[in-house]
């Protein structure tokens, strides 16, 4: 517990997702997360992985409510337990229920515009698409799609799983994403401190490389240094 | 003597005094009551109102926190 706390505080991150879990009332003495990371300074992201249906998303964010008082919140309906593909059917539905309730709700969701754009409909607070299947480290698949996904909505744009080493942070925040969401590649890396560390340099890189406005991509090659003077 | 009652608190069976009330069960588990939330039989209970609910044979409660998870 404390390893996590000291790498998120390396990491630099501004956000820690959350799980809801049944409180061990035979062992008292086992510590609470809030003992480790304090909710006043790093924002607690409640949320919902490990649910297969809406029913089930809906009891545990509604319970986080009433732990914290938190109405920022993450959604995330799994629709398959191999590859945890979310269910964006269920994820659509439970958007819109959860945002009629006054919640904010920042989604996890396929890299397909056209569900993005259905679920900033009905009220989504974030977008958080994947990169590649949940712990797979295959970083970002499909980079037009989150092109596309940037071009159309001004909503924050999160990638949301799938990330793999520093430099695919990096890749996301070129596309123009407002952040990255990672556990497995820091949590299973050899030397978890030194990669998260790695992802806060990758961030900032990535942010600073997209903000400068990158050179057009030409087919030929075009010389860099002038040609008057030459001898 | 009091009669007891069986209830399911967090997936275990426990007996209780018939007419417990929640918040004396609560204090008794010694739950740190700020950082937790309480469901009763699937509907969650407004932490103000504990001491207003009696419990009966075959409660289910659930007492959630947060842990680290993504």
């Amino acid at each position: 517990m404390t390893e996590c706390a000291r790498a998120i505080k390396i990491s630099g991150a501004d956000i820690v997702t959350v799980a809801v879990r049944r409180v061990n009332i035979t062992d008292k003495k086992k510590p609470l997360l809030m003992d480790y990371l304090d909710p006043k300074k790093i924002t607690y992201l409640p949320n919902t992985a490990g649910c297969f249906n809406s029913i089930e998303a809906l009891r545990t964010l509604r319970l986080a409510r009433e732990i914290g008082g938190w109405k920022l919140v993450k959604l995330e309906v799994l629709g398959d337990k191999n590859n945890l593909f979310p269910e964006m059917i269920e994820t659509l539905r439970s958007t819109e229920i959860l945002t009629r309730e006054g919640f904010k709700v920042m989604v996890y969701c396929n890299d397909d515009p056209l569900m993005a754009k259905r679920l900033e409909d009905v009220g989504a607070a974030a977008i958080m698409p994947l990169a590649a299947p949940i712990g797979s480290g295959l970083g970002i698949l499909n980079k037009i799609n989150i092109q596309i996904i940037r071009n159309q909505t001004k909503l924050p744009l999160i990638i949301d799983a799938g990330l793999g080493q520093a430099s695919d942070a990096t890749i996301a925040m070129e596309l123009g994403c407002d952040g990255v969401l990672v556990n497995t590649a820091i949590a299973k890396a050899k030397k978890p401190f030194e990669m998260a560390k790695a992802f806060k340099n990758a961030v900032i890189a990535g942010r600073q490389s997209f903000l400068s406005g990158r050179i057009e991509k030409k087919v030929m090659g075009s010389a860099s240094s002038p040609k008057k003077g030459i001898i | 003597m009091k009669k007891k009652i069986k209830i399911k608190i967090n997936g275990k069976i426990i007996k209780i005094d018939d007419k417990t009330k929640l918040s004396d069960l609560i204090k008794n588990l010694k739950v740190p009551l700020k950082k937790v939330a309480i469901e009763l039989n699937r509907e969650i209970v407004d932490k103000k109102n504990l001491n207003k609910i009696d419990l009966k044979i075959n409660d289910k409660i659930e007492i959630v926190h947060f842990i680290g998870g993504g």
